[in-house]
């Protein structure tokens, strides 16, 4: 079974996808994650699945537990990169992962946490 | 069936009286096309015919069905050319007339009775120009209204980040769905986060229309974008109330001015010097 | 690796779930679906190859093409397994029921996401699912 590597960039844990999803490798990634945030103390996490080309049920539903888990530790996750097909195949499905925050790619993830693109400095929160 | 003695006769006739029949057929196919096909053309296609309906009908089964075949090509041609279904069949039922004139110069009584049988193979020739011609000119419909849908269903520019999709026209669910899937595709090419759906232009929303557009707006959301829907009209209101679909928390906008303002406003970009402000 | 369509592959491990979805992927495909049927169709095959491993203990999978209404081209999938069944194929068809590990949406949500959907189970013997899709 393949693992999925965490990076850490600031304090947000980037997982980026490119494998095939098995169960195994999904759960595995929950585990992994919990495992980061408490090590890290990491405040977002930002799983990009621009490469992932079939979410099914078990998948959506683990991405949702990683969500509800990760902010019981204080840390929030955005699911970024979505094709449309697998949008549209979710809602389908009947599924809208809530409580997971979506941004439409990696920087804008990014922007959601707080956190802009590495080494940039956080915007502020409030324009006026 | 037929017992094999009329066919064979009819067969035979039609052999040894290829010439002349079949100068008549096309004389008569000619009037009834009108002068838009050559007569040359006429006759080249009809010759072929003639041999087809020579063999299928002494019973050649091989014959039979590249005869249906020609037939079919035939009718398919002058469907999309613009010609009449009656032009077409008429142009085949015009053989029984061609066969009938000639043996009655005979005054074979024998002959005259095989040919009720062999008008009733023509005549269900001639039905299924008939049929084919009705598939072409369907394909023909189904064709230019796909060309329409792809025509109708603009994703357009409105800001930088702001896409708008203005329908017009009827919504059914096919086209529906398609817009579903042009705005979404463009919302990553583009890297908008924003969508405009208006739909003062539609005339009507029933259930599955309205189930397609919720549909699109949760599919943006899991995607990280945001569509707002806007030109509501009364009408369409009221029907979506009254067939109880639930909008939820789904932004809607009265006007397409409205929707745009909604969404330069939560993209962070502010309007000043407008006459209200 | 790949096995022609309509030949029969094992659903006996984790890995074979995956292996499913590339076949139907590949399938879907050369139909000539669209990308986001070939999407819905993989979808609802990962979803029933799953329960056939997890709830089936096991079983087959073939994907063959077939030609639907109006003579539409398109993949038919057939997973079939010697599993215990259901035993109230109505209520596991109902949404968000949920046999007892979270899989609630895998049978009714793979009848959403395809043209054609037949399910027959008997009690003590297994249980077959036929799925397809047809290019619109």
């Amino acid at each position: 079974m393949e693992r999925v590597p965490i990076l850490k960039i600031g304090d947000v844990l980037l997982v980026s996808i490119q494998v095939d999803l098995q169960d195994q490798t999904v759960l595995a990634l929950q585990e992994d994650l919990a495992d980061r945030i408490v090590r890290t103390g990491a405040h977002g996490v930002i799983i990009d699945i621009t490469a992932v080309d079939i979410v099914d049920s078990f998948i959506g539903r683990t991405f949702a537990t990683i969500a509800s888990m990760s902010r019981l530790m204080d840390s929030e996750t955005v699911v970024v990169g979505m094709r449309p097909a697998v949008a549209i195949t979710l809602v389908e499905l009947g599924l809208s992962l809530g409580g997971v925050r979506t941004a439409l790619d990696l920087e804008e993830g990014m922007r959601l946490l707080g956190a802009g693109a590495p080494g940039a400095r956080a915007p502020a929160a409030d324009h006026s | 069936m037929t017992d094999g003695a009329a066919e064979t006769r009819i067969t035979d006739l039609l052999r040894s009286w290829r010439e002349p029949v079949l100068d008549r057929w096309v004389e008569l196919a000619f009037d009834a096309v009108g002068g838009r096909v050559t007569e040359r053309e006429l006759r080249t296609e009809l010759s072929e015919l003639y041999e087809l309906v020579e063999r299928a009908f002494g019973d050649d089964g091989a014959a039979m069905g590249e005869l249906r075949a020609t037939l079919a090509e035939l009718s398919r041609g002058r469907a999309r050319n613009g010609f009449s279904p009656s032009e077409t069949a008429v142009g085949v039922f015009a053989l029984k007339q061609a066969l009938y004139e000639r043996i009655r110069t005979t005054r074979d009584q024998r002959a005259y009775n095989d040919l009720i049988d062999f008008t009733s193979f023509v005549d269900e020739l001639g039905l299924a120009t008939f049929e084919t011609y009705a598939a072409t000119r369907e394909q023909v419909i189904a064709d230019q209204s796909e060309q329409l849908l792809e025509l109708s269903t603009p994703v357009v520019k409105l800001w930088d980040g702001i896409l708008g999709v203005p329908l017009v026209g009827t919504l059914d669910s096919a086209r529906t769905q398609v817009v579903m899937e042009t705005l979404l595709e463009a919302l990553v090419d583009t890297g908008s986060r924003f969508a405009v759906i208006d739909i003062t232009g539609v005339a009507a929303v029933d259930t599955e229309v309205a189930q397609h557009l919720m549909k699109t707006v949760m599919a943006a959301r899991l995607m990280g974008t945001q569509c707002v829907i806007s030109g509501i009209r009364p009408q369409i209101a009221q029907t979506i109330v009254t067939l109880g679909i639930e909008f939820g928390d789904i932004a809607t906008k009265a006007t397409l001015a409205d929707a745009l303002k909604y969404a330069l406003d939560r993209s962070g970009v502010r309007v000043t010097g407008g006459p209200e402000d | 690796m790949t096995a022609p369509p309509g030949d029969e592959v094992p659903i006996a491990s984790n890995d074979d779930v995956v292996r499913v979805r590339q076949l139907v992927r590949t399938a879907a495909a050369a139909a000539g679906l669209s990308l986001v049927d070939q999407t819905k169709l993989v979808t609802a095959a990962s979803e029933l190859a799953r329960n056939t491993y997890a709830h089936g203990g096991g079983g087959t999978m073939r994907v063959e093409r077939a030609t639907g209404e109006e003579g539409r081209p398109g993949v038919r999938i057939v997973f079939a397994d010697a599993g215990p069944g259901i035993a109230d194929v109505e209520q596991a068809l109902s949404e968000g029921w949920s046999s007892g590990t979270g899989l609630g949406l895998g049978l009714s949500g793979a009848r959403r996401l395809s043209d054609e959907f037949d399910l027959r189970s008997e009690a003590g013997k297994g249980t077959t699912v036929t799925v397809a899709k047809w290019a619109r």
